[in-house]
């Protein structure tokens, strides 16, 4: 039998250990004009068009590389900005047949790799996203696409320039829809051998930046687009490199330590030490508000219109943006009131702990004979600012009017499922609210979504399973309202009732907190989830 | 020797087994659904139930679990829903940098560990091993992750002298053995490597002192062998123990921290788990797991194989 020696055993052992410190590759320099980003996201956000990572991913990796026919402006801070021209030059629905939308394409825009942008590259992207049998569908692509245009019925190129959509009803919210489609370069997909693993390694959209270097999980490199087709917005930076960085205060230790120049949602905390260290911190109310979404299925205790405005009129705003070292606007509604949506509604959303009580009453509840009610919360999540300390003062706030408040605490994704899922569903145990931070940035998103009875579960996302025939006519008038004017003022209405009937605990609006080191020049924090980086410079 | 390891690997397979087991019924009991990286939140229950289907997620626990291992069994363990790309190149890219960053910590919690362990047992109840004592206490009491953001806010924050996050200048894909990476695996290093030093001190400290116990050291005192001499055969009598100790260590260094991959950016195993558990990415948690697990197994046999070598009274038994 053959025995081991102890020394070859060693040796092996050592040479092996010095193999795995001898894994080598290159360094990459840098050079001046770099801003590097610190994002939440514990990863890259793939760089295949329709990108993933939420809301943060369109912002730095979707509305970077890519465009869409419609796009958001983002050159303001002082007012919430409207859609745009983007990869298309006008756009207009058919007075005869409102399910028909005529988009001109924007003339003479080439993808990164060269090829140009048409109608056939149009059809190609929506066919990668709707149309399961075409070659280059991507399902990753599609759950990210699909949920964004319901309207989309059908689409045909009329010239080489000119695209018709067909819509399933008419829907004059058509183009917010639209708006979400990001173009990615079929020419490229075609030339990487027809597979969206090897696109994402050499991406190609008609974005101000394009890929430079992709390390998954670790980093993405973008260069300008120096052709861009939109001179505003041609990059003034000479690289941006975006790095995942999950942890509040890795984050705000990177950027201390001149690690990286911006980070995104530092930690609350250290605010005060980030500004003492000189650094800029950027704020700006967006379409982003922080509510308990109230249950209106039979036996909930929020039915009650009394226990609903009491409960608005309960809670602390003041407090709570003491709690979150200023980085919330106190709620007046579903939008802030800068808004053009907000309207004039009637019930003013304040603290009058007063008032609150004289419903309590009214309603037969009192601080000694209280009310409980049962409400879904999460720990953490994506978006939800600090919900324990915030729902733990509103848990105080409203025990002082009467309503005794149970939580039922979840994990983040599980409270994303029981909220798809809807009121009544099993995985909602019997929660009279759900405490998910909205995304409110079209009417679709900020209203409809949640009040349309039309869009129950599972068919919609109406979580409290709210449903009133005034409301439904005000939000398909929404819909019907192909002028602006009119769409306006239809979309006033519907968030003054919104207020009116104290549909959810209107909380916070979040104002999206970044810092950045001094050396960041140029930015503008618009009131979107979207933010534009061409503009920025480091000194 | 032959038959010993043949054995050893065929206790390996049982541990597989009830590996890939618990791993895929834990993934599977924990709330939230798996599409969550690949559907927005406000994707309505239908859209969701439709790729669901897609997913194959829809068919039954144990269809889908055996279909999982008949995969794994040929080295396909699957791709990641949130990325598309192979669990397997993921797992092993981030194997590669937990790898460096274990090493590198073991190697420090050993020297440290070791010195103060044998300093601490050959001067017992001295000041020197009070002292040890004391900083091996410490190395097992402290929670590491919190040792983790004090040294980032010391050194990188304060002081700026070394980078508190990522695997270097250009990330782990151009890692080389320069200074200029070489400094971000400073401060993950030195907060890895506290708890495997409290426990090698520990334990060499107690078996030192056992083994000074012992009556061969005052034979050999009385045969006139230096202190030095002694020392060196306390040394060879504690090498099998602490070779266990510091295997098993190592089992767990490369298991990666989640905890410390996480504060400190580090692309390895643990951040990727990190990764994989938020994103509810089932196929690339099932996959670290299973690998972890199999690193471990295979850690423990190498840790015995050597013992064995070294220690001829293993080899005997």
């Amino acid at each position: 039998m053959r025995s081991f020696d102890r020394r070859q055993v060693l040796a092996g052992g050592l040479a092996a250990t010095t193999v795995s410190f001898l894994d080598l590759s290159q360094v990459s320099a840098q050079g001046s004009g770099v801003l590097r980003i610190a994002m939440t996201a514990s990863d890259i956000p793939l760089p295949n068009g329709q990108t993933d990572q939420g809301a943060e991913g369109m912002r730095f990796v979707g509305f970077n590389v890519f465009d869409s026919l419609i796009l958001w402006d983002l050159t303001r801070a002082d007012t919430p900005g409207g859609l745009i021209p983007g990869l298309a030059t006008s756009w207009r629905v058919d007075p005869a047949d409102p399910t028909r939308w005529t988009f001109v394409l924007r003339p003479g825009v080439t993808f990164h790799d060269g090829s140009a942008f048409d109608a056939a590259a149009v059809l190609w992207n929506f066919d990668k996203i709707l149309k399961a049998d075409s070659p280059q569908h991507d399902p990753r692509q599609a759950g990210q696409g699909r949920t964004r245009i319901p309207s989309v019925k059908s689409y045909r190129a009329l010239d080489p320039m000119t695209v018709e959509f067909v819509s399933n009803t008419p829907n004059a919210l058509f183009p917010y829809e639209i708006s979400w489609i990001l173009m990615s370069s079929p020419a490229q997909w075609e030339k990487v051998g027809r597979n969206w693993d090897s696109f994402i390694r050499s991406p190609s959209g008609t974005g101000p930046w394009k890929v430079d270097r992709y390390t998954p999980r670790e980093r993405l490199e973008l260069v300008p687009n120096a052709s861009y087709w939109n001179p505003a917005r041609r990059p003034k930076l000479d690289r941006v490199v975006l790095v995942p960085m999950p942890e509040p205060n890795a984050r705000t230790a990177a950027l201390l330590s001149g690690q990286v120049d911006w980070i995104e949602a530092p930690a609350t905390d250290a605010l005060q030490q980030l500004r003492a260290r000189g650094m800029q911190i950027t704020s700006n109310v967006y379409p982003h508000n922080w509510t308990w979404h109230f249950s209106r299925v039979e036996g909930s205790p929020w039915n009650d219109i009394r226990i609903r405005k009491a409960a608005n009129l309960a809670v602390d705003r003041a407090g709570m943006v003491e709690l979150l070292g200023g980085m919330m606007l106190p709620a007046k509604g579903m939008v802030p009131p800068s808004s053009p949506w907000f309207g004039k509604p009637s019930f003013d959303v304040k603290t009058d702990v007063p008032a609150a009580l004289r419903l309590m009453a009214e309603a037969g509840y009192s601080p000694a004979r209280p009310l409980t009610v049962k409400a879904i919360i999460s720990p953490s999540g994506s978006g939800q600012m600090q919900p324990l300390v915030m729902n733990e003062l509103i848990q105080q706030n409203l025990g002082e009017i009467g309503i005794k408040v149970e939580f039922e605490v979840m994990d983040w994704n599980a409270l994303v499922s029981s909220w798809r899922a809807g009121a009544k569903h099993p995985s909602s145990r019997g929660a009279h609210s759900t405490n998910s931070s909205y995304f409110s940035q079209d009417p679709f998103t900020a209203l409809i979504r949640h009040l349309d009875g039309g869009l129950l579960p599972p068919a919609g996302t109406n979580w409290g399973y709210y449903i009133d025939p005034d409301m439904d006519a005000r939000l398909a008038r929404i819909r019907s309202s192909f002028d602006a004017a009119e769409q306006l003022a239809a979309i006033q209405r519907a968030h003054e009732k919104f207020v009116d009937e104290a549909l959810f605990l209107f909380v916070a609006h979040d104002v999206a907190p970044r810092a950045m080191s001094p050396r960041v020049r140029g930015f503008i924090q618009a009131q979107n989830w979207y933010q534009d980086i061409s503009p920025v410079t480091v000194g | 020797m032959l038959v010993y390891l043949g054995k050893r690997l065929v206790y390996t397979i049982p541990i597989v087994i009830g590996v890939s087991v618990v791993c895929f019924g834990l993934v599977h009991i924990a709330p939230g659904d798996p599409l969550v990286s690949v559907l927005p939140p406000d994707a309505s229950e239908e859209l969701k139930m439709q790729m669901m289907r897609a997913y194959g997620f829809d068919r039954p626990y144990y269809e889908q679990f055996l279909l999982w291992c008949w995969r794994a069994l040929q080295g396909d363990l699957g791709v990641s829903i949130a990325t598309g790309r192979s669990v397997a190149s993921e797992v092993f890219r981030a194997v590669k940098n937990t790898l460096l960053l274990s090493f590198v910590a073991t190697f420090i919690g050993f020297f440290f560990g070791l010195l103060f362990g044998f300093v601490a047992g050959y001067f017992r109840n001295s000041p020197i091993d009070k002292i040890a004592s004391i900083l091996s206490v410490i190395g097992v009491s402290v929670p590491h992750y919190w040792l983790g953001m004090v040294l980032v806010i010391i050194f990188s924050v304060q002081l700026n002298w070394l980078p508190p996050t990522g695997a270097g200048p250009g990330g782990s894909a151009d890692w080389q053995p320069d200074w200029a990476h070489l400094r971000h695996l400073i401060l993950p290093a030195i907060t890895m490597s506290v708890i495997p030093m409290g426990i090698v001190a520990r334990t060499i400290r107690a078996l030192v002192a056992d083994i000074l116990s012992q009556d061969f050291v005052p034979a050999l005192r009385a045969k006139g062998l230096s202190e030095l001499g002694i020392f060196g055969h306390v040394v060879k009598n504690a090498a099998p123990t602490a070779l266990a100790v510091m295997g098993l260590q190592l089992g767990y260094l490369l298991g990666g921290s989640i905890l410390i991959e996480t504060v400190f950016s580090w692309p390895g195993t643990g951040f990727l788990l990190n990764a994989a558990i938020f994103q509810r990415d089932l196929p690339l948690l099932q996959g670290t797991i299973l690998v972890l697990a199999l690193f471990f197994v295979l850690l423990n046999l190498i840790v015995d194989v050597i013992q064995t070598a070294i220690d001829p009274r293993i080899q005997r038994s």
